[in-house]
């Protein structure tokens, strides 16, 4: 079988280094161009010195884009959008890495995001790109919009017991800790050594974009309310969300184990991880840098209604990257963890 | 010879040579379980030790 031939726009970011690193060792995929204005025409090591030896491309500018199977978008938010259709034209298939077209409701998208889409007729042509959510979609589909890093620890953690209507609608709390590498890799004056070592800033405590995937993807026709709060932490890759959601009934943590079995029993990338001892007891960002996995625990609180749900991934990974190869693996009927074998590393 | 992690739910599946009194552990939620008895098939959490997380 021929290979899959793919480019990637925008590959100097770290989204984009990533998607790199794990195309290149893909047995169905050949990487036809890699895009940079900025570094036009420099070495891919220059930039992602990790893939010194593994190839010799260089960066291209997107005016020498050439036609391929499929197109990976690795750029700034609010750009997709605005040059979508030069991009149809070179692909018959695309994956959106930016946040673009992951809203389908077009008012929400200009609530949370405070301006008008370039290009709201092609909102629905996208699908949301969750594989534990949109299967099924992503087999057929032409167009995928990957998710939201926060937004797909919390949504996985969470989604069972949304789809289940096992919790109060309106009491969700989640506060996420990430790292560095989230804010991408254009300095500024907080992510100066001396100012971002050893933060732990709460750099977003309302109103994160992120939540508007959360209610979309949660939401199943009713009216919910989501509370979420972000905090940058010394961390460089990584991110844990921790969710406190009410039961409505007075479910046990064996109910619970049941219910994410069910979800999540056949999921090759989601670990339900809850140990009664040991160290790891619960999901640990560091045990998942360069893997695919997300990792959810839970806690019921023996005293209230209260469960604690513990939810971690690489946001490089699980959070964009690996996300999308793993969108583009079931586009094209490839086992969906082909490429995505890393296990992680121990110690680290 | 099944039975089930009184902890997580989990099937747990005895070893042919499993004896009363034997610890195993729940692949699961990785709690130490002890074989009550063998036929029928039961098991129960072992006691443990609480651990010191230095709180």
């Amino acid at each position: 079988m021929s290979k899959i031939k793919v480019s990637i726009i925008g590959a100097s970011g770290y989204t984009g280094g990533e998607l790199l690193r794990l195309l290149l060792f893909h047995p169905n995929v050949e990487v036809n161009q890699i895009t940079s204005e900025s570094y036009t025409g420099k070495f891919v090591h220059k930039v992602h010195p990790n893939l010194r030896k593994s190839t010799m491309m260089k960066f291209v500018s997107v005016n020498e884009i050439e036609p391929c199977d499929l197109l990976f978008l690795c750029l700034p938010h609010n750009s997709s959008q605005n040059h979508i259709d030069n991009f149809k034209k070179l692909a018959p298939k695309i994956i959106d890495l930016s946040a673009d077209f992951r809203l389908k409701d077009l008012d929400e998208y200009e609530k949370w995001y405070g301006h008008k889409h370039a290009r709201p007729d092609l909102l629905g042509e996208f699908v949301y790109g969750i594989p534990e959510l949109h299967r099924e979609e992503m087999k057929k589909a032409n167009y995928i919009s990957s998710a939201g890093c926060n937004a797909t620890a919390s949504i996985l953690g969470l989604y069972p017991l949304y789809k289940n209507n096992l919790v109060e609608l309106d009491r969700t709390v989640i506060e996420v800790k990430v790292g560095s590498s989230e804010g991408g890799n254009k300095a500024n004056e907080g992510s100066h050594h001396p100012e971002r070592a050893n933060v732990v800033r709460s750099y977003q405590p309302t109103q994160h974009r992120h939540t508007a995937e959360m209610l979309q993807e949660m939401s199943f026709g009713k009216k919910i309310t989501i509370h979420f709060s972000a905090t940058a932490i010394d961390m460089v890759r990584g991110l844990l969300a921790t969710c406190h959601v009410f039961l409505k009934d007075n479910l046990q943590e064996k109910d619970i184990w049941k219910v994410y079995r069910e979800a999540y029993g056949d999921e090759p990338f989601i670990r339900i991880v809850k140990e009664s001892d040991g160290i790891y007891r619960f999901p640990e960002p560091k045990l998942l840098i360069g893997t695919n996995y997300c990792d959810i625990g839970f806690k019921k609180d023996e005293f209230s209604n209260r469960l604690v749900v513990i939810s971690a991934i690489d946001n490089l990974m699980k959070g964009a990257a690996g996300q999308a190869l793993q969108a583009f693996n079931l586009m094209y009927g490839f086992a969906e963890r082909t490429g995505l074998e890393f296990p992680g590393l121990h110690p680290i | 010879m099944k039975t089930e992690c009184p902890v997580c739910s989990a099937q747990i599946e005895l070893a042919k040579d499993a004896v009363q009194g034997e610890l195993i552990e729940c692949s699961d939620c990785g709690t130490e379980l002890e074989v009550v008895t063998v036929n029928p098939p039961k098991v129960q959490e072992a006691p443990q030790e609480e651990e010191d997380w230095g709180e």
